[in-house]
This record gives C-alpha cells, sequence and structure tokens, in this order.
C-alpha cells in the first residue's frame, strides 16, 4: 500500500534534487528545469496532502502554482533570450553586472 | 457704549491687515495713508465715546470678554478688555496722539519706497499698544508688551539697508529682551504666590483685589514687583537698560515721536500705574523705582547737555522725563506720574513732529543743492524761525511746557511730581534735589535746542540756505494741535494749592483717577506727609523754586547760545575732558560692550565653535560615517554571482525551518 508518506519522501527527493540543481549548474535553462521540478515537488505535496485529507484547497492552489509556473517559463525564456543577445551565452556567472 | 470696545484694538488690526496684505499692489499714498489714518481715527472716535460714557458712569471699572483664550482645571484666561479711569486715560492718549502721527506721517513719508509698509507697521503697534492697555489680564497685556517691542523693532530698522538702523533696531530688541525676561519672571512668581493662596489668576481686578493676601513688605512681594520693575526698565529705557533708546532715533521721525517718546516708552509706567496696589505694599521696590528714576531723570538731562544731533537730544530728554515719570512711581505719586505721561505725550510728540519738520526742511534743502549734509546736526542749523515759522511757534510752545514755565502744561505734572518727592510720605529732599538739577538741566538744553535751531545766524550751506521751505498741511496741523494740547493739557491737574488763581479750577485728573490709585495709597499711607500737608507757603516755595530754576537754565541757555556765541566753545577748550566724555555719553555704550556685550559674544562663539562645532556637528556626521561604513562593509556580500544568492536563500530557509521545527 503507498501511503502519503512515500509521496511526502519522493516529493521531498525531488525538491532537494531541484535545490542542488540550482545552487550548482550554470546553464541558465537547466537552472530554470531546477526551479519547475522544485515547483512540481510542491505540486506532488499538495495533492497528496489534499488526497489524504480529504481536502480540495490544496489542488486548487496546484492549478494557481501551475498557472504562475507557465507564466514564468514564457517571461523567463524571453529574459534568456534577450541576454543571448547580448551576451552569446546563458551561462549565469555571465550575469555578474549588478554587484559592487 | 462698554461693548464696543474691543473695536479699539480692532480698527487698527483692520489697517495693518489692509496694508500689509494690499499695500504693495495699490501703490497709491493717498489710499494708504488715508486708510491708515482712518482706522486708527475711528479707534479714537470709539475710544472718545467710551471715555465721555465712563466719566458719567458711577460704576469705573467695566470688564468685556470676547472669547475665552484657554482654561485649565480653575484656571480661565480670556481675550478680555478692561476699561477704568487708567486705561480710558491711556486709549485717549494712544489713540489721539495716535491719529496725529499718522496724519503726520502721511506728509513726512511722501515718496517713500515702503510708503505701506510703514502705514503697515504703524497700525500693528496701534493694535499691539491698545491691548498692552486694554488688557484685562496679564497675558492679554504681555501680547501687547510683546507687540509693541516688535513694532519698534520692525519700524527702527525701517532703513534696514542702512547698518546703523538695523544695528539700533537689534540693540532696541535685545535690551527689551532683558526687560521682558523680568517681566515674565514677575508675572510667573506673581502667579505662583497667588495660587499658593488658592487664588489662580492672571485678571488685573482680581490680582488687585487678592493682593492683600501676601505679606506686605514681603519677600515675595519685593522680587515680584523688582522683576516687574525691570521689565518696565526695559520698555521704558531706564538706568541700566536706557542705552536702546538715543540709538532708536534711526527710525523715521515719527516713529520716534509716536514709540520712542509718547506711548511705548510710557508702558513701563502705565504697567506700575495698573500694578498700583501690589507696588504700594512693597516700599522697598518703591525706594528703588524712585532713586533709578530721579538718576535717569539727572543722567539723561547730562548727556542731552553736550549732543548736536537734534533728535539725539530730544532722545536723552525723552529718557530724563520717563525718569521723572518713574520717580513720581516710586514716591507713590500715581495720579502725577500718569499726569506727567499724558503731558509728555503731547509735549515732546510735538517736538520730535517739530523736529522731524526741520530735519524735512533741511533735508529738501540739501537735497536741492546737492549736497550731503547731515540734516540733522545743530550746528548747520540756525535762525530757521523765518523760514519756517509755523513750526517754531509750536516747537517754542512745547519747549516753554517742557522746560516748567507756568500755565503750560509741563509746569503742573512737573511740579507736581517734584511736591511729592519733596513732601510724601517715601519722599526725600535728595529725591527733589536731584529732580530739581535735571530740571534745570533740562530748561538749559531745551532752549539750547530751540536757539541753536531757529535763532541767530543761519549756519546752513549758502547753497542751501534759501530753500529750506515751511512743511506742508498734514504736517503742521498736527503740530498745532499737539502744541494747544501742551500749552492747556496742563489745567487737567492743577494742584490745589493753585486752584484760587484759576477760578477754583478742581484738579479734574486726581478725582478722575481717584478709584484707580486711592484704595492702595490709604491702604498703603501713600500721601503728603502731615506736617507738610497744609502748609501752603511751602508749596508756593517749592513752586517759585522751580519757576526759578527754570528761567536759570534758560537765562543761562540764552547767555551761551544768544548772547555770547564763542562762550560754549571756551567752555568746551577749558573743560576737554569732562565735554568729551558727556559728548559721547559718559561711554556707558562702550562700558556695557566691554563687560556685557563682548563677553556675551565670547561664549556665544565658545558654544559655536567649541559646542555645536565640536559635539553637536560630531554626533550628526558620526552618525553617517558610521552608516556609511557598515555600508561599505556590507556591499561586498553583492558578488554578482548568481550562486552565491541562491545560496543565500537556501541557508536562510533552512535556518528560518530549522529554528521553527527545533526550537518548538
Amino acid at each position: 500500500m503507498i501511503s502519503v508518506y512515500h509521496y511526502l519522501i519522493l516529493s521531498a527527493i525531488i525538491f532537494s534534487i531541484g535545490t542542488f540543481g540550482v545552487l550548482t549548474r550554470k546553464n541558465a535553462i537547466v537552472i530554470f528545469m531546477c526551479i519547475e521540478l522544485m515547483l512540481n515537488s510542491v505540486n506532488l505535496t499538495f495533492i497528496a496532502l489534499s488526497r489524504h485529507l480529504q481536502n480540495m484547497d490544496g489542488q486548487i492552489f496546484v492549478f494557481f502554482v501551475m498557472t504562475v509556473a507557465a507564466a514564468e517559463a514564457a517571461v523567463g525564456l524571453a529574459l534568456m533570450i534577450a541576454f543571448y543577445r547580448n551576451r552569446e551565452s546563458i551561462d549565469s556567472d555571465d550575469f555578474n553586472l549588478l554587484k559592487w | 457704549m462698554y461693548d464696543y470696545l474691543w473695536l479699539i484694538p480692532f480698527f487698527p488690526l483692520v489697517g495693518f491687515v489692509f496694508n500689509g496684505l494690499l499695500g504693495k499692489k495699490i501703490r497709491n499714498e493717498a489710499i494708504i495713508g488715508g486708510i491708515g489714518t482712518l482706522m486708527i481715527f475711528l479707534s479714537f472716535l470709539v475710544s472718545c465715546g467710551n471715555f465721555y460714557t465712563l466719566l458719567h458712569d458711577s460704576e469705573k471699572v467695566h470688564q468685556q470678554v470676547i472669547a475665552s483664550w484657554m482654561s485649565v482645571g480653575n484656571l480661565q484666561i480670556d481675550w478680555g478688555f478692561l476699561l477704568d479711569p487708567l486705561s480710558a486715560l491711556m486709549i485717549m492718549v494712544v489713540t489721539g496722539v495716535g491719529t496725529l502721527i499718522h496724519l503726520y506721517s502721511i506728509g513726512y513719508m511722501h515718496g517713500e519706497t515702503g510708503f505701506y509698509r510703514f502705514f503697515a507697521y504703524l497700525n500693528l503697534f496701534c493694535f499691539s499698544m491698545l491691548m498692552l492697555v486694554l488688557g484685562n489680564n496679564a497675558l492679554v497685556m504681555f501680547i501687547g508688551w510683546e507687540g509693541v517691542g516688535l513694532c519698534s523693532y520692525l519700524l527702527i530698522g525701517y532703513y534696514f539697508e542702512k547698518k546703523s538702523a538695523g544695528d539700533a533696531a537689534k540693540k532696541a530688541f535685545v535690551v527689551n529682551r532683558i526687560g521682558d525676561f523680568g517681566f515674565l519672571c514677575g508675572l510667573l512668581t506673581l502667579f505662583w504666590a497667588l495660587g499658593s493662596k488658592g487664588i489662580w489668576t492672571f485678571n488685573f481686578v482680581e490680582i488687585a483685589e487678592n493682593a492683600h493676601l501676601l505679606e506686605s513688605g514681603g519677600l515675595v512681594v519685593t522680587v515680584v514687583t523688582l522683576a516687574f520693575f525691570l521689565g518696565a526698565c526695559g520698555k521704558s529705557a531706564q538706568i541700566p537698560l536706557f542705552t536702546w533708546l538715543p540709538d532708536a532715533m534711526e527710525g523715521p521721525t515719527p516713529v520716534s515721536a509716536l514709540i520712542h517718546a509718547a506711548t511705548m516708552v510710557t508702558a513701563g509706567v502705565y504697567m506700575i500705574a495698573r500694578m498700583n496696589g501690589l507696588f504700594s505694599m512693597a516700599p522697598d521696590t518703591m525706594m528703588t523705582i524712585a532713586v533709578v528714576g530721579a538718576c535717569t531723570a539727572l543722567f539723561a538731562a547730562t548727556i542731552g547737555l553736550a549732543q548736536n544731533d537734534i533728535k539725539r537730544v530730544l532722545a536723552y530728554s525723552t529718557v530724563s522725563q520717563l525718569g521723572y515719570m518713574f520717580l513720581a512711581m516710586g514716591v507713590g505719586a500715581y495720579t502725577a506720574g500718569v499726569f506727567h505721561l499724558m503731558t509728555h505725550a503731547f509735549f515732546k510728540a510735538c517736538l520730535f513732529l517739530g523736529s522731524g519738520s526741520v530735519i524735512h526742511g533741511m533735508h529738501h534743502g540739501y537735497h536741492h543743492a546737492h549736497l550731503h549734509d547731515d540734516p540733522q546736526d545743530m550746528r548747520n542749523m540756525g535762525g530757521l524761525r523765518k523760514k519756517m515759522p509755523i513750526t517754531f511757534i509750536t516747537f517754542l510752545i512745547s519747549t516753554i511746557a517742557i522746560s516748567g514755565i507756568p500755565i503750560f502744561s509741563g509746569f503742573f505734572s512737573k511740579d507736581e511730581i517734584l511736591w511729592w518727592a519733596f513732601a510724601g510720605e517715601r519722599g526725600h529732599w535728595l529725591l527733589w534735589l536731584v529732580g530739581a538739577v535735571a530740571a534745570l538741566m533740562t530748561a538749559f538744553y531745551m532752549f539750547r535746542l530751540v536757539f541753536m535751531t531757529f535763532f541767530g545766524e543761519q549756519r546752513t550751506d549758502a547753497r542751501a540756505k534759501d530753500h529750506i521751505p515751511e512743511s506742508g498741511l498734514t504736517i503742521t496741523i498736527p503740530l498745532m494741535v499737539l502744541a494747544v494740547l501742551a500749552a492747556a493739557g496742563g489745567f487737567l491737574g492743577v494742584p490745589h494749592a493753585l486752584s484760587g488763581f484759576f477760578g477754583h479750577m478742581p484738579n479734574y485728573l486726581e478725582h478722575f483717577l481717584a478709584p484707580v490709585f486711592e484704595h492702595s495709597q490709604v491702604l498703603n499711607g501713600l500721601e503728603i506727609k502731615p506736617e507738610l500737608a497744609h502748609s501752603a507757603a511751602l508749596e508756593y516755595g517749592m513752586m517759585g523754586a522751580s519757576i526759578g530754576i527754570a528761567a536759570f537754565g534758560i537765562l543761562c541757555a540764552w547767555f551761551m547760545y544768544i548772547k555770547n556765541p564763542a562762550l560754549p566753545g571756551k567752555f568746551v577748550a577749558s573743560f576737554p575732558g569732562l565735554w568729551k566724555t558727556v559728548y559721547n555719553k559718559w561711554y556707558i555704550d562702550e562700558l556695557y560692550d566691554a563687560v556685557f556685550v563682548n563677553n556675551c559674544k565670547r561664549i556665544g562663539t565658545f558654544l559655536w565653535k567649541g559646542f555645536d562645532v565640536i559635539v553637536v556637528d560630531g554626533i550628526v556626521n558620526g552618525t553617517a560615517k558610521v552608516v556609511k561604513g557598515i555600508g561599505s562593509g556590507l556591499r561586498y556580500t553583492q558578488s554578482g554571482f548568481l550562486h552565491n544568492y541562491a545560496m543565500g536563500m537556501v541557508v536562510g530557509v533552512v535556518v528560518i525551518v530549522g529554528y521553527y521545527i527545533l526550537g518548538k
């Protein structure tokens, strides 16, 4: 029997992988994908707990998260293209103008 | 009629607001001057109505409250007015003389760039002075007190582009502040002293009614009255605070006449008269006042002997005459003091306006000849009696009045003061002697002024001497009215000993003012010494002495300035040191500069460079420096590497979440 704990643990693992990716990878697109991974792990938590608690609130939240993620993808990819046109790179170490 | 009491200060306020706000745009001198004069004239008419009603009223004290000012617990302070014989007399003098001087100013100030400003300030002054005089409690009086000080400052500094005028204005203001400090100390101590007896009040009527709660001659009364007297010294230019008044002559002449001769400088005398109930209870203070007054009268008169600037002579004469008023207050002759205040307002206003007329004429002559000589220096005048006959006659009448020649007003009032100084319970023959010597000098320097200005050879530069005209009607009409008052004003207070000569004329003024002064005078034994009270021979003798003194002074002046014009020069040559000292005003200004002014400046410089720059600025700049240092240290955390920021966020989230999970 797969209990709610399994879902939560899976979600935690996916979230950690996403976090690790954000912290270690330099390619902006990969970082972006890792962020999506983190968001989806959270979605998984919402749905699992919604099911567990017999409450629809969590599922409604997931729709919101998905909407925001879609908007974020659109804006983020547009930024990436704009950046690439300027620097011919999407390496995050090149995003370093705003500093002391 | 009493319901319209509030209109008296209200009209000048309207004039001030009108001229202050619109005068610059209107630019029409007839409208500006007309409105300014009309407002004070309306106020004069209302004053006349109130005065007349009060004269025929058996109830002599009337209060009108127009609004509540502040109300704290049992303490109720109102915007209230008090009409009693004293304030009724004062409003008549202020609005009456004020109207004449406003009228005079229309002619005198013609063509000045700040014409509207002048009339706005003059109206504001009248408003403040009327608030001072009419206020039914000490706080309303204090507003007037400060208001007239402010207007005095503004009007002395009317020609503010001249450095000397600006300095004189500042000096007047600062010296007055010292007096105001005394006034406030006295007021608050009195408030506290009466309050501790259960009477929390600033109202004059209530203060007078409850004065008996304080110990007569006790420390509290003495301290309170001395502090009030310091205030009076500042406002009325008595030793040691008299130095500002002569410098105040930097203002336009009508200002000198209205503020620095007829009204504002008498505010100190009025204040003592208003609080006579308290002052009568403090013999030590009374003695101080009498001595200070007598010394001021003599001291200022000596300086007046040697001045060559026509207005400065009059300024020292004013200080000296104010000294007489204080002498009167000090020996308990309140009626005589107020009487002299009134007659002095007439003849000194006339003298100042007359000198203004002379200066106006001299200025015209010099202007015509394109010369830049000093139009106020008497050494450049002489022989003006033919050029300016009306000015000359009015000036002469007022000079006779101030010198104390019988039937002219100054004789009655000055003689009454000297009689009280000699024969009063609190008088002393020394006070009389000092007063008499000052009277001798007064007669001398005033006639010296007249002889140097109007008689003898005309010493004006030949190019200008034929272009000195008599002044216009707006200037001569006030002169004539004031000269009539200066001549006849004395009949309001004919002493009992002389009433037989004038068809048994009663002493109107004494009778009129009795409700204000009689109570405290009887209560504290302020009367003529009983053994002298009925000695008519002595009183006649004293009067004879006064007349003799005045005549001798005039004769000396005639001898030195008409008969032997070379004599003053010889006198100066034989006593050069003495003359130089007197000419330089006994070096009082230099002494004050050395002792007080420079030391104050030194303290100020220390506080500026020592305290303000190092401590205050140090704290302010130090705060900025610390913040800047922290900021420049922390800015290195902005590395520009995305991963550092992301790492920071992750660590932060872990720490916060960890704290909540593990901490609970």
